[in-house]
């Protein structure tokens, strides 16, 4: 089964788990419908938590039933996951290093038309600060599909962020997930991409319209957290710049622990992502992309701009 | 219904236990004496009169299970588990030394005994629910306890929490409230009034027992009376005084979290002799 929906994907790859892991149970805060934990409740209706508009009972409960054996995923709208229950992650689920995992749905602009209250530009921040947490951004549904089972199978707190929207799959379907491998979508020489989520399809598209100047590199980063540091670094080795892309603010998200990683080494760096500020609310997804410069020309002027100014 | 006997040892026990907590705040350190000293009786009658559990398999499947949501009186905790035997008692002098197995709160990782890591208050009553549900729905009778106190009901989480319970209609769940009256700062009614708390845990939906926190027969028979209660979550209400049992520190708010001059942590081991 193809999805085009990362919210569908990870609904279904969840009931085709729980199919033989009665460990794994779905938690929700009254937006099941929308993250698609009501799939899960649908087929076990007795391993599915309704826990009602209270995120932030919803993760201590999370972590409560993680210390009976269970796999808890707990679902909501990445602002609420990321930001209400952020306490509840820190001191018991992080610090005990819990087996819970946190589905922050709706993550980025997705939810183009709820404005900057439910458009979580942070999430990938607060909790890559968290020591203990893995953070991953899938780049589209077959990948969501591969992580979802690779974060079961993990033990251990883990962060996963959704896109809310349909759109076209860049990454091969039935490829298994590996935490914290990065993959090579597009080969090239002169500029490496380093993009997640939405942003790696847009920057495919870059690469392409600049194909006949620029020989672009594009490297899918679905693991934020930890870092594939010396992958990277050996991925970018022959590169004049490295750009960086995603739907996230460029202060903490992947930008930010790229340029950590890249501290010690003379290669430059642009960062492509939102510039220290809220989204807004839009009549469709393109519209607010454009709106914020995340496009595949406007990925490519950044690119081109940033080969050009480094090559010598 | 209990024997004057065991009454006795119960009492002897606290008063160990308290004493234990001086010894191993120590002399020229601060430490958590009021809320440790409130809290005494009710912990000594969960560990050495309640609780199924075993100090040498802290993992044991069918143990009960204790959450000190009032995280800060961590010291109370360890001293019940050293009597307990989880771990030497000498090791209670040791507590924040750096990378020793007793933090400042209880820590899951580091601690054998200690069921979830707390210290941010208002988060014990909704991580014993996820334990209790858990529980019940492996067919395991244990039953999970929960020191919650009375400052951190200011917290949003612990009525959140409390719904949650009565939604999931958890019965193996106990909230036990340590009502000393006093939080860090002052006097909690002069803060935000949590009161009438019997009403509020009824209107939540909850079994409500009301006792005098510092009377281990009504301690016993309260939790007791709690397991037969089906169908909802029970709350014991105990009426208790801070540092109750050190002269010094009884409705003392400044000795919340004191430190212990030499002549005060002499006075205290007197006053508990």
């Amino acid at each position: 089964m193809t999805y085009t929906n990362q919210r569908i994907a990870y609904g279904e790859t969840l009931v085709k788990m729980g199919k033989d892991n009665p460990k794994i149970v779905v938690m929700d805060a009254d937006l099941c419908a929308s993250t698609m934990g009501k799939l899960y409740e649908i087929e076990y209706k007795e391993r599915h938590y309704e826990m009602g508009i209270a995120e932030a009972n919803m993760l201590s409960v999370a972590a409560g039933l993680s210390t009976t054996g269970r796999i808890p995923f707990a679902n909501s709208f990445a602002v609420f996951v990321a930001g209400r229950a952020y306490d509840q992650i820190r001191q018991t689920i992080a610090i005990g290093k819990l087996n819970v995992k946190i589905v922050g749905s709706s993550a980025g602009l997705s939810d183009f038309g709820d404005g900057a209250t439910h458009q979580s530009i942070e999430d990938m921040a607060i909790m890559g600060a968290i020591p203990n947490m893995t953070v991953i951004c899938p780049a589209d549904a077959n990948e969501t599909v591969a992580a979802t089972k690779a974060i079961a199978k993990y033990h251990g707190p883990v962060y996963m962020r959704l896109n809310r929207n349909d759109y076209d799959n860049v990454t091969e379907e039935g490829k298994p997930f590996v935490i914290g491998e990065p993959d090579v979508l597009l080969d090239g020489k002169d500029v490496v991409v380093f993009a997640t989520g939405y942003m790696v399809g847009l920057a495919l598209k870059a690469a392409k319209l600049l194909a006949d100047e620029i020989s672009v590199k594009v490297v899918n980063v679905a693991t934020i957290k930890p870092l594939p540091k010396e992958k990277l670094i050996h991925l970018a080795k022959d590169a004049k710049v490295i750009v960086t892309a995603e739907e996230h603010s460029v202060i903490g998200g992947l930008g930010s622990v790229v340029l950590n990683a890249f501290a010690q080494t003379p290669i430059p760096i642009e960062m492509i992502g939102l510039e220290d500020v809220f989204g807004c609310s839009a009549h469709n997804y393109d519209e607010l992309l454009e709106h914020f410069n995340l496009t595949d020309t406007a990925v490519a002027d950044r690119i081109k701009q940033a080969y050009f100014a480094h090559k010598e | 219904m209990y024997s004057k006997e065991m009454i006795d040892d119960l009492n002897n026990k606290a008063k160990t236990i308290r004493r234990n907590v001086i010894k191993s705040i120590g002399i020229g350190t601060a430490g958590h004496v009021g809320g440790s000293c409130s809290s005494a009786d009710l912990v000594t009658a969960l560990y050495f009169y309640k609780m199924k559990y075993d100090p040498k398999n802290p993992k044991m499947e069918n143990r009960d299970r204790f959450l000190l949501s009032k995280g800060h009186v961590a010291v109370l905790q360890y001293a019940a588990m050293a009597e307990a035997g989880f771990f030497p008692v000498a090791d209670l002098k040791h507590t924040k030394d750096v990378g020793f197995h007793l933090q400042g709160h209880p820590d899951y990782l580091k601690t054998p005994g200690i069921e979830a890591g707390t210290g941010s208050l208002g988060q014990g009553l909704s991580l014993g629910l996820g334990m209790a549900l858990g529980l019940k729905d492996d067919g395991l009778n244990s039953r999970v306890y929960v020191l919650c106190g009375d400052g951190e009901l200011a917290e949003g989480q612990i009525w959140e929490a409390a719904m949650a319970a009565k939604a999931f209609n958890a019965d193996n769940l106990l909230a036990i409230v340590d009502h000393n009256k006093l939080q860090a700062m002052g006097p909690i009614q002069e803060r935000l009034d949590i009161t009438p708390l019997p009403e509020k845990w009824a209107a939540f939906g909850w079994h409500v027992i009301e006792i005098n926190g510092h009377n281990m027969e009504e301690i016993l028979t309260a939790l007791d009376h709690a397991e037969t209660i089906k169908g909802k979550p029970t709350v014991i209400i105990a009426h208790t005084i801070k540092g109750k049992g050190v002269s010094f520190a009884e409705n003392t708010v400044s000795c919340h979290n004191v430190l212990l001059t030499d002549e005060m942590y002499h006075q205290a081991l007197s006053d508990l002799s």
